[in-house]
């Protein structure tokens, strides 16, 4: 690997700096200063982010740590309404869990496990394209024809049927402990193909170019054509269909936590917590619920904006 | 047009033969089948009679014909959870599901169409931007979360509809409805409403674009400069080539609706199929989850067969197109 990036330097360096200001100057901060929506989504979405990684900092409670919940507290309202409290900005939930607290480190876990569940995907989806677009014949195929089926099913029941199977295999005293990798692994799983196809396609529109042959020819290894030659050339497309997976896998993490197939009640994501409160909403307790609601549908719509905006700015046909 | 339909339903075969061989898989190794039936205090001689009798002992390729051709009969064994057939189960979740589906793709077309259509005729008025910017944020708004803001406001606070459950239900034959009576009724409106939503932003930005699109043609041109009526361009010209590919997004769209109404379902305790494959899930019932697969697979697998071969009558281009390539 060392030596792979000691040699792709020297070509790269004198041209790097130069490319990153023709970028910023003449496409994405231009068209990032005419979208006053792209910019109130990019605000929305950097605090939310920040707010996430400070949670442990700026949180009133600890909502992990039972010792500091009080049940006398339980379901206060917020507290600009009649029997609120400034302790807890935004009420209580059904164990005296501080609301604020609650939907900060749900924030946290959802940002954390989407992010995942995308790394994850483009890594799975990225490898398997290369290999389906590289090696062609019946690899390509197989592949493909996974690819073509998964397609032909919504994500959500594929990420559900994994995750159920995955619980039956499983003893049931490690299903909590281990839920956040299943149901990251779930979510990976049902959203590679989306990757897979976009990187197949543009391997096997390159791997027929003059420096993919040049490179063969003088004998590179073909692993190293691909990592090294190859993949920097196909990644700019993929990058963005990852913004946009963002969201998707955000919101499908919350789908599956609140159908309970998610993340656990000890440890709630966004979705857990909506699937708590929803409870307790026809009690008129609606606040348990309401507000990890608002909290997720502002982190979706802004990453959605923000992945619009990207989407946009990279689409050449629309400059 | 014989060659290429089938082209589609071997392909569907295909696809339908992967799906089934998942369920086999999830079935036969996830667990082991034996110890799911028999109690603990069984001999493990008499387990291994059971499994020579179900012929666990086959071949894995006689296993799975068997599988099939069960399958094929309605014959997916027994639930786990509940020890009844799941045919059985799956038959009596069966119409809600489908009436809330379709009363939902029925809701998506009639409101989603018009508002695609006024938003492409008037493109910059402030009543379709309008529309535009709240469908964005119907897109990001999770299924559920729009489920429970409808429970908070029509059955929490203001009281008129119910918040779960489907009402009082009519039997006809094996099927049951809930659209004959005034308490099924009232209860479908919030569920349908929410899964509609979703399909209603898409097909409403589909109906718009395209009509956008099919404005700028040649011979809405000419149409307008034989002096024909904006209100015979529009809706005569216009809207007629517009509605193509809506047909065949909102059947493709129908079989997601089925998917999507777990989520609906699971809101508001309606009892279908989606229902029970989330109990199913977390009861880790696999004979119930792999049926529900199958027939989810076999509905998709129906729905893109049909809208394939809809496409193809209705549009005399791909005909063209295939018959011409097929001569070469």
């Amino acid at each position: 690997m060392s030596e792979l990036t000691a040699s792709g330097t020297p070509a790269s360096v004198p041209e790097r700096p130069q490319r990153w200001m023709r970028f910023v100057d003449s496409d994405l901060l231009w068209s990032f200063s005419r979208s006053p929506v792209t910019m109130v989504a990019a605000v929305i979405a950097l605090v939310i982010i920040g707010a996430a990684l400070l949670t442990p900092l700026i949180a009133p409670q600890d909502p992990y740590d039972l010792a500091s919940l009080s049940l006398l507290d339980a379901t206060a309202p917020p507290a600009w309404l009649k029997d609120g409290s400034w302790n807890y900005p935004l009420g209580t939930d059904n164990q005296g869990r501080d609301v604020l607290s609650a939907v900060l480190y749900g924030t946290r876990l959802s940002l954390l496990l989407g992010c995942s569940a995308v790394i994850l995907s483009f890594l799975l989806g990225v490898t398997l394209g290369l290999i389906a677009g590289w090696r062609g014949g019946i690899v390509d195929a197989l592949i493909m024809r996974v690819a073509d089926v998964q397609l032909s099913f919504p994500a959500i029941l594929i990420a559900l049927l994994i995750d159920g199977v995955v619980r039956s295999v499983l003893p049931r005293q490690v299903q909590t402990e281990i839920s956040l990798y299943v149901t990251v692994l779930a979510i990976a799983l049902s959203y590679w193909v989306h990757f897979a196809r976009t990187v197949r396609g543009s391997t096997m529109v390159e791997r027929n170019k003059e420096y993919i042959q040049a490179a063969r020819v003088i004998g590179v290894h073909p692993a190293r054509i691909v990592v090294g030659h190859l993949l920097p050339n196909v990644v700019g497309p993929i990058l963005v269909i990852a913004t946009i997976n963002l969201a998707t896998a955000i919101l499908t993490e919350a789908t599956l936590s609140f159908l309970g197939v998610g993340l656990p009640p000890t440890e709630p994501s966004l979705g857990t917590l909506i699937r708590i409160g929803n409870d307790y909403l026809l009690s008129g307790d609606w606040w348990i619920s309401i507000f990890p609601g608002i909290a997720l549908a502002l982190l979706i719509l802004s990453v959605n904006l923000l992945g619009d905006w990207l989407r946009d700015a990279f689409n050449p046909k629309l400059r | 047009m014989v060659a290429f339909t089938i082209q589609r339903l071997l392909q569907s075969v295909l696809v339908m033969l992967t799906v089934a061989l998942i369920a086999f898989a999830l079935f036969n190794y996830v667990g082991d089948p034996i110890s799911n039936i028999v109690g603990q205090d069984t001999t493990l001689a008499d387990r291994d009679h059971l499994r020579a009798e179900l012929g666990l002992n086959d071949s894995f390729i006689a296993q799975f014909a068997r599988f099939v051709s069960h399958a094929a009969q309605g014959n997916f064994g027994l639930s786990y959870q509940q020890a009844r057939p799941v045919s059985q189960i799956i038959l009596e979740k069966m119409p809600a599901t489908l009436e809330l589906s379709f009363t939902a793709a029925l809701l998506a077309l009639i409101v989603g169409v018009p508002m695609g259509i006024y938003a492409g005729l008037h493109r910059h008025s402030w009543v379709s931007q309008t529309m535009l910017t709240v469908s964005l944020i119907g897109v990001s708004l999770p299924t559920f979360l729009i489920g429970i803001l409808l429970i908070l406001i029509f059955a929490v606070v203001l009281g008129w509809l119910p918040s779960f459950g489907r009402g009082a239900v009519v039997h006809i034959g094996w099927w049951t409805t809930g659209l004959l009576t005034a308490e099924g009724l009232r209860a479908i409106i919030l569920p349908a409403i929410t899964l509609a939503l979703f399909q209603m932003t898409l097909i409403m930005r589909l109906v718009r674009a395209e009509m956008i699109e099919v404005l700028r043609t040649d011979y809405i041109k000419f149409a307008r400069a034989r002096g024909l009526t904006s209100r015979a361009i529009n809706f005569g010209h216009a809207l007629k080539n517009t509605l193509v590919p809506v047909i065949t997004i909102t059947g493709l769209q129908l079989g997601s609706i089925i998917a999507f109404a777990v989520i609906t379902e699971t809101v508001f305790q309606w009892p279908g199929m989606g229902l029970m494959f989330i109990q199913a899930v977390s009861f880790a019932d696999i004979p119930v989850m792999a049926t529900y697969l199958v027939l989810v697979g076999f509905f998709f697998v129906v729905i893109n067969l049909v809208v394939d071969l809809l496409y193809y009558v209705v549009d005399p281009r791909l005909r063209i197109e295939r018959e011409a390539s097929a001569n070469v």
